[in-house]
Formats: C-alpha cells, structure tokens, sequence
C-alpha cells in the first residue's frame, strides 16, 4: 500500500526556516487537509516535497514507499508517484498543451512503454470533457494566457492523465468559482482509490465541502500543530483560528515565528 | 597588408580569368573598378564586433569545377537538401563554380531564368547590368569591393512580369575544398505582380574546411510583386561567413525573409530592405543558433522611403556554450514616408554562464507620421520553468529542450515552407547538440 512518511522535516528559503519539523504519514485510500492561515508554511511543505530548487532541505526523511524521495530530482519524484497541482503553474511558450502532457505521459511511463498517439489523443479528450475543457485548450501554449480557473482545470487534466500514486493539491481551490471548483472536486473524487493518497493544502473549508478529507490538520508555525477528522474542518470554518492559538497559547502563528 | 594580400588576386589575373570566362566587357570593367576600389576603402563597421581580427582578409582561390550531368554526382551532403523530384528549378554551386542548374520547361515556357550569374551576363546582359550592385555596391566597403571583383558561380533568378510561380526554387552553395574562393553573387529580378519564392543552403564539406564566404544576396522586387527568400547557412566551424542580403521593393510589393543563421563559424551577417514603394512590405524572420567559441553579428535593417510601408523583423537566438552574439534591429523611417509602421523585435535565450547575447533595437525615425516599436530581450532558460516542467517527470535535458524549442517555436511555426521549416527544426537540434551524428 501507498505510504508517504514525513519525519522532522526542516526546510528553509533564502536562508530563513520555514518548516520547523514537520512529521505526518499518509496512507493509500486516505485524504489528508491541511488548513492554516497565510505565512505558516503550508505552501512550503508543498515545494519541499517535490524538490523546488528554492526550498533548502536541512533536515528530517521524507519516503515514498520506502524510498527517500530527498534524494531524488524532481523529475525522479514525479516518476516515483509524486504528483503537485500547483498554486502557481508556469506558463510556457511555444509548448502545446498536448505536447507537453504527452511528454510527461510518456516520461511516467518510461521508455519502450510509450501510449501511442491515437490512444493518448483520446485519454485526453475524454478527460477534458470531464473537467469541460474547451478542446482548443490542448493546442494552446501550455498555461500561456489560461486564466486562473483554466489553469487550475489544466492541472487538474494532468493529475488525471498522469495517474499518480500520491496527489498534492496546493491551494488548488483558490481563485475558483463554484462551478469550477465543483469540477476540479470531481476530478478529484474520481481518481480516489485505496491505492493513492491525497494531500490537500487549503486556505478554506469549502474545498471540503466537495472532497470529504478523512483527516485534518491544522498548521502553525512551520508545524502541524494539532489534527482532527473532518469536523475539525467545520469548526474551523466556523470560528476561525483564534481559538487554536489560544488553545496552543500561540500569539504569532507564521512561520518566521518561534513557537 | 597590400591589395594582392587581401585580394589574392591582381588585374592581370582577373582580366584573364574574366575572359576566360567569357564574360562581357562591361561585366570585367565592373570588376576592376571595384578591384581598384578596394585599396581606398575600410573594412565595414560592424557593431562591437573587431572584424579585423577575424580570418576575412584572404579571398581564397578560383577553383575551376567539372559540370555534373546530373544529381547523382552530387556529395551526399547536397544530395539530401533536394527534394526528388525537381519540381520547379534548382541551381548548385560546388565551391567557385556552378555546377549543375535545371529549370522546369513549364517555367522556361513562362520566361522565368534560372541560370549561373556569368551565363545570365553573356545571355542577358542588359538585364543584369542594369541590376547587378545596384542594392549592395562596390564602394560600400573593402568586402563589398573585393565581393564585386571576384564574386564567381551565382545566381541569376528572373521572374517576367506578371508570373507567378507556386513552387519553391532551390539554389544549394557546397563548399568543400579549403582556401577554394567561395564567393557567390545571387540576383534575384521580380517582375512587377509576379510571385517567386527561393529557398536556398549554403553548407560546408566538413567542418575543417577553411574558407572565407563572402556573399552577396540582392532582391528587386517589382511594382505589386510577392517574393519570398529563405537562406538557410551551415557552414564549417572553420569557416568564416560575411553575408549581405538586400532587397529592394517598389509600390506594393513585397518581400519575406527568412532566415536560418546554423554556421560552425564565426558569422557577420546583414539583411536589409530598402522600402522604395509606396504600401511596399518587408518581412523578416530571423532564427540562429550559436555554439562553441563563434562570435556572431546578425543585423536586420529596413528603410522606409515609400509612404504607407510596413515593417516587422523578428530576430530569436540562442547560445549555448562560449558563443557571443551581437543582434542589431535598425528601422529607419525617411522623412515623407508618412503612415508607415515598423515594427522589430530580438530576443537572445542564454544557455549557459559563458554565452553572451547583445540586442541592440534602433528606431530612427524622422517622420512624425508613423507608428514603430521595437521590443528586445536578453536572458536565460526560467528556471521555474524548468522545474514546473521536471515536476511532471520530464527530464531536465528534455525539459530544457522544451523551453528552448518553445522560444523558437512562433518563429519556426510561422515559417510557410514546410520544407525549410522541419529542415530548420531538424539543424536547431543538431546544434543544440540532440543528435549523437553531429555530437564530435
């Protein structure tokens, strides 16, 4: 069964900390939210995990099956599994849409393993009914000019194609109306399975109105600092953080904070 | 440093090989004007580039070559640029000479020209002395002098008003012996709404092979016409390559280059529109790629003179490794050539820390009238990007490519020959090192 293992991880950008020790484990079949306010480092721990160059490593394990994802380079990642729907996808001119996810289809698969043009054509084109992309979408240059929403969708497209075994969402939902998010939430449900673990990072409760999380945590301070099922979702939505802080006796939750 | 020197050549010589060749009276006097010429001039200038350091001083000499009966003698270097078959014309040159030339009956029917540049000033001898360095002169500078003395083999293309021809003619410049004089002179005459589109390559032997090509490229586009160039360069890492291009275009007419600059060596090119005509239209894209040590000079220049003219230039390059490139974009707008538009864009993407790249836009303009922009940029291959890319298993060779073929891409996708445009694609890849024949 899937298994991603967090352990003490540290992480830290243009020399300042961000993650001070973050530990969590994630199972196949299982839906994770992490929730928190702006500056806790949620965003953080999803550059970390997939390797942004930006984002220094300087301590703790991180495996993928009982592999050390730290060890590898981001692709290496990607083809172990790891899948990150960006909050921010770059936009790449003179790359088609198409090209670029046949590219990746393929390089997940490996060589001699290639999905041939007809077949990944119509993968495709299935797919983006679903998530009601506007089939032009896939000869446009990749993100280049998509709106928000549209990015996201794309993202979204190639989590789909790609079949990964573990799925980070980070903030996936912002910048979404609701019918947009109710398709990406669909997205989303249909590639659960008890064989791929999901990671969701999410400024807002209503995310999770579409996606039921089995479980929740709450992050402040470059740390999980305390967890729940999906209740603990509502209450939040309900009456805000404050009174996590409090309970937690935190005046300052942001990341460039000591606890 | 004296004429003999620089010119490997003296009027005793040149008179003698002029007729040998058989050339007319009027064509030798042309040559040693010019020879005299050379003496008094300077070697262009060629912004912040020290050409004087650069292997252009020796000409090289005439090497005389057999005529091929036909393409199967052709190296296969030369072999695999023609597309079998023949449809409309194609004319070889194998170091100084012309070497085989064929033109479809149907356009020969039509009055449409193709032929060696000494055999057009025998045969039609008015017409190309009313043409022949008349865009690029003898005086301009020491190498347009020492071109005009010595030039051999070229080109002659003669479009008769009126038609049109739909398919690509092909002229192909094979230099494959070192110190082989490699100068050709392509003259290309549009007849007024005539339509022309030539497709030409210029390519080395090997990569060894030292030689100075010093070409000349001259376009007349007239009233009404549609003429289309594209020239695609190869040449030898050993090769030093002095390129000048020059159209010049009457009312309504107009004219699109295009442009694949892929040399080994160290490259000076220019490439340069004279507007004459009122609505006249010029076109130029621009694609090169720099490796190794080369130092490299592209330059793309348009001049408005008629009113309602429109411009755009579009230059994007890429260096990789040592390679230095300095891009110019010069439009220059004349008083009078009122409701003009220029437009110009160069853009250089660096591969790696000990590439460099210098794009230099120059509006000038003295008209009010007119719209005009340029844009340029200088910068490496975004990281983010690339690691966007990695994040979906691509890998970062594979990735880096994607990048770079996407800052090519909306020039090459623009391309209309479908032939020079995969021809193109496939030598951007060689030289950027993605194909294990060419990686020595």
């Amino acid at each position: 069964m899937t298994t991603l293992k967090i352990k003490d991880l540290r992480s830290r950008i243009e020399g300042k900390e961000i993650l001070k020790g973050l530990s969590l484990e994630i199972h196949g079949g299982e839906i994770h939210a992490i929730m928190g306010p702006n500056g806790t480092g949620k965003s953080t721990l999803a550059s970390a995990l997939m390797g942004h160059p930006k984002y220094e490593v300087t301590d703790g394990r991180v495996t993928l099956d009982d592999e050390d994802l730290l060890e590898m380079e981001v692709d290496e990642r990607a083809r172990a599994g790891l899948f990150l729907a960006m909050q921010y996808p770059s936009e790449i001119a003179g790359v088609t849409n198409s090209d670029f996810l046949r590219s990746a289809v393929n390089a997940r698969r490996g060589e001699g393993n290639e999905v041939s043009l007809i077949r990944f054509i119509r993968q495709m084109e299935s797919k983006m009914k679903g998530l009601e992309m506007n089939p032009e979408f896939s000869h446009r240059y990749l993100n280049e000019g998509f709106s928000g929403g549209e990015k996201k969708r794309n993202e979204i497209l190639q989590m789909m194609l790609l079949e990964p075994k573990f799925v980070i969402l980070d903030e996936v939902d912002s910048g979404l109306d609701i019918d947009a998010l109710r398709i990406v939430a669909n997205g989303v449900n249909e590639l659960r399975s008890p064989d791929r673990g999901f990671l969701i990072i999410t400024h807002y409760q209503r995310l999770l109105n579409y996606i039921t999380p089995d479980f929740v945590h709450v992050m402040m301070q470059g740390r999980i600092v305390k967890s729940g099922g999906p209740e603990l979702a509502h209450r939040l939505e309900a009456e805000g953080y404050d009174w996590v802080k409090e309970e937690l006796g935190i005046t300052d939750e942001t990341a460039g904070q000591d606890a | 440093m004296d004429v003999q020197n620089r010119v490997s050549v003296n009027a005793d010589d040149l008179c003698a090989w002029s007729r040998a060749k058989a050339e007319p009276q009027w064509l030798l006097e042309q040559r040693l004007q010019a020879l005299k010429q050379v003496e008094d001039l300077e070697l262009p200038e060629v912004e912040k580039i020290k050409l004087e350091r650069w292997d252009i001083h020796e000409h090289g000499d005439y090497k005389a070559e057999k005529l091929w009966p036909g393409l199967q003698e052709a190296h296969e270097a030369v072999h695999s640029l023609v597309n079998f078959p023949v449809e409309g014309g194609l004319i070889v040159q194998h170091n100084s000479d012309v070497v085989y030339t064929e033109l479809s009956a149907d356009l020969a029917a039509q009055g449409v020209i193709l032929t060696d540049l000494h055999t057009a000033a025998k045969e039609h001898g008015e017409l190309v002395q009313r043409y022949l360095g008349q865009a690029v002169k003898p005086e301009e500078h020491r190498l347009s002098a020492v071109h005009s003395a010595v030039w051999s083999g070229g080109v002659f293309l003669y479009i008769p008003d009126g038609v049109e021809v739909d398919v690509p003619l092909q002229a192909i410049f094979y230099s494959s012996m070192s110190g082989a004089r490699f100068a050709p002179h392509i003259l290309i005459v549009a007849g007024n709404n005539s339509k022309i589109s030539y497709v030409d390559n210029c390519i080395s032997g090997r990569e060894d092979i030292k030689v100075l090509h010093n070409g000349v490229l001259e376009v007349f586009a007239g009233a009404g016409s549609k003429v289309q160039v594209a020239s695609v360069h190869q040449l030898a890492a050993a090769t030093t390559d002095f390129t000048q291009r020059r159209a010049v275009v009457l009312a309504d007419g107009a004219v699109e280059w295009i442009i694949g600059e892929m040399n080994n060596g160290y490259t000076a090119t220019d490439t340069k529109t004279l507007l004459q005509g009122n609505g006249s239209n010029s076109d130029a894209k621009v694609i090169a790629v720099g490796s190794g040590c080369q130092k490299l000079s592209y330059t793309t220049q348009v001049q408005h003179f008629g009113r309602s003219s429109v411009s755009q230039m579009i230059t994007r390059a890429v260096m990789r490794e040592e390679a230095t490139a300095i891009i110019n974009g010069i439009t220059k707008i004349e008083k009078g050539a009122t409701n003009c538009d220029g437009q110009q864009t160069e853009r250089i993407l660096m591969l790696s820390p000990k590439a460099r790249g210098d794009a230099n836009p120059i509006l000038l303009i003295d008209e009010d009238d007119v719209t005009a922009g340029h844009a340029a940029s200088v910068g490496q291959v975004n990281a983010e990007q690339i690691y966007y890319l990695m994040s979906r298993g691509i890998s970062r060779n594979e990735a880096e490519y994607l990048v770079i073929f996407g800052f090519l891409a909306p020039v090459i996708s623009e391309i209309p020959l479908e032939g020079v445009r995969s021809r193109l694609q496939d030598l951007v890849e060689r030289k950027l090192g993605r194909s294990q024949e060419f990686k020595s």
